[in-house]
């Protein structure tokens, strides 16, 4: 249970907001219950619900709404590259087409050994340092600018040791 | 005197440091207006100055403040560090080098409104910065600076972080007013405006992380200093966000009124490759796009000059666009952007933008014909001026631009298909 894994920091979120204003804690909580295994599954979505008195319906549409709370598992780091238009002058598409071709998957999938899920993404206000990603873990997000295939293959092999 | 008003890491190192910070001139601002100046004072002095919000849509910050209504409180103030505009990261390196200087701004606007409370909307990509920021908010309160009777007055006052969750709409204010509240990201019908009915419903200033991060030196320098930089329209100086074919992109903090040509030349060190430089686009993928020809660059970059170019300064989010670039690609790559983010209320822009996305996508990939086209064109005009906020006016500006400056570029897709 979130309430008793976390109880103090459930408090000093609640905190924040004004009393009867509770359910402005639903993102943080959110963040908090993805910690858990790195995506949100019901149950974790009625625990967040009851904590701040709102329907698992409304806290199932904010999960939907927003592009940082997951569904479904991926991998260990989700690997989210932008490919917006300042990042695809500076040759972002190429960089996500030959880091999926290294990794042998597509956009959106995960390596077989549940390492790594390539993702695209909208833009990460990095624009000056592209090709750039976020490293999205279940209690992290880590930029990683001025990217090259190979620097982002470094990494990758880091996490494999 | 130090050249830069807000990027002051640049020049002094560790000021991201408290103890930095105030050893040159930090909190002097906001001790003299909580000590010295009654609050409206401090509005007054922000409307003198000439302050304009730097979020984008340029409107004056102290005409803002005094927009808040006085029979309903509790007031509070929000902070839009929502950056997420393609082509924009300003904000960004202010929060991360130099966060003591905009944490200050928000306390002076707190204290300006009579808010005992102030949220700062952070992106949820920006984890990290939102936990340095909780850091320093707890030294700011262990050093006096927030908590209750600070410098020794009556007056008190909070600041908490509230992290988004990946959604470019939340930098809509009413929709960022709703996320904070817990509720989908979407904006509200207006008015009323938040200065009227805000964060739970009570009255509400929202200011950009820049727009912020001026206000300690105007309190403490004055308004008259203020407006020696820049115009006199568009007072003081603007970070701006140099990004796509140019040789330095980047942050530059300049007077508004900077011409085109210096940022993108002077600073930005041209175009590579020996490229020609062929549009603009100056408010990131929410502009018009601008013929880049001699007199859009001797254009000066303020917020009367720009709209003489058929387009708006925006966020000064300057994106260079060369020759090698074809405009129908270029507005395929916005308009899924602006699909993407479209919240899904009004009608106008969910129904709008998917097939802007459809049709774009049609022309890029050269499957299409003249007659394509002139759809897009015609979504795009039945969307103007009929959706509920910006992020629906904003998804058409590349476009119809486009088609109007730039038509060879959709005559030679097209035509290529028809020769297939």
């Amino acid at each position: 249970m979130l309430s008793e894994k976390y109880p103090e920091e459930i408090q000093n979120l609640l905190k924040k907001y004004p009393s009867d204003q509770k359910r402005a804690a639903v993102m943080a909580l959110l963040y908090l219950a993805q910690r858990e295994t790195g995506y949100l599954t019901k149950p974790l979505m009625q625990e967040v619900a009851d904590i701040i008195d709102i329907s698992i319906t409304d806290v199932a549409s904010i999960v939907g709404f927003y592009s940082l709370y997951h569904e479904k598992t991926g991998g260990k780091y989700r690997i989210q590259v932008c490919t917006d238009l300042p990042c695809a002058l500076r040759g972002a598409e190429e960089f996500l087409e030959k880091l999926c071709e290294n990794l042998g998957i597509r956009v959106g999938e995960t390596t077989p050994d549940g390492l790594v899920t390539v993702e695209r993404v909208m833009c990460l206000a990095g624009c000056d340092k592209a090709p750039l990603f976020q490293v999205q873990t279940k209690d992290s997000i880590e930029y990683h600018e001025n990217q090259s295939v190979e620097k982002a293959m470094d990494l990758i092999n880091k996490w494999r040791r | 005197m130090n050249s830069y008003l807000l990027l002051r890491h640049r020049e002094i190192p560790d000021i991201d440091k408290l103890e930095v910070y105030c050893q040159n001139g930090g909190f002097l601002g906001f001790k003299k207006a909580v000590t010295t100046m009654q609050p409206e004072q401090v509005t007054e002095v922000v409307k003198a100055s000439g302050l304009r919000g730097r979020g984008g849509a340029g409107f004056p910050t102290g005409m803002k403040w005094a927009f808040m209504d006085n029979r309903s409180w509790p007031h509070y103030v929000t902070a839009n560090a929502d950056e997420s505009e393609p082509g924009t990261f300003k904000d960004r390196e202010i929060m991360e080098y130099n966060p003591f200087q905009f944490l200050e701004g928000v306390a002076i606007a707190s204290y300006a409104v009579s808010a005992h409370t102030a949220y700062i909307y952070l992106r949820g990509e920006f984890w990290q910065i939102a936990r340095q920021l909780d850091w320093r908010i707890s030294e700011m309160k262990d050093a006096g600076y927030l908590g209750e009777k600070i410098f020794g007055s009556g007056y008190s006052l909070e600041i908490y972080t509230h992290l988004g969750a990946g959604a470019y709409i939340c930098g809509e204010e009413t929709a960022l007013l709703e996320s904070i509240e817990g509720k989908l990201g979407q904006p509200r019908l207006r008015p009323p405006f938040p200065p009227a009915y805000g964060l739970f419903g009570k009255p509400t200033v929202v200011n950009n992380v820049e727009t912020l991060t001026n206000l300690p030196l105007i309190i403490e320098r004055g308004a008259d200093w203020f407006r020696s930089y820049g115009t006199e329209k568009s007072p003081g100086v603007k970070i701006f966000s140099l990004s796509g074919c140019v040789n330095r992109p980047g942050n530059y903090e300049l007077p508004l009124g900077t011409t085109f040509r210096s940022l993108i030349f002077e600073h930005g060190g041209g175009i590579p490759n020996n490229r020609q430089i062929k549009a603009i686009m100056a408010a990131g993928a929410s502009s018009a796009l601008i013929v880049a020809d001699e007199k859009a660059l001797d254009t000066p970059m303020d917020y009367e000059s720009v709209p003489n170019l058929g387009a708006q300064l925006g966020s000064a989010s300057v994106i260079v666009i060369d020759d090698s670039v074809g405009i129908d690609w270029l507005i395929n790559k916005t308009v899924q952007f602006f699909c993407h983010e479209s919240c899904g209320k009004c009608t106008p822009c969910r129904e709008g933008t998917f097939w802007m996305a459809h049709l774009t996508e049609r022309i890029h990939s050269g499957k299409a014909s003249w007659e394509d086209v002139k759809l897009l064109y015609d979504v795009a005009s039945q969307m103007k001026t009929k959706c509920l906020c910006a992020l629906g006016e904003f998804s058409i500006e590349a476009v119809m631009s486009g088609i109007d400056r730039f038509k060879g570029d959709f005559e030679k897709r097209v035509g290529a298909n028809e020769r297939i």
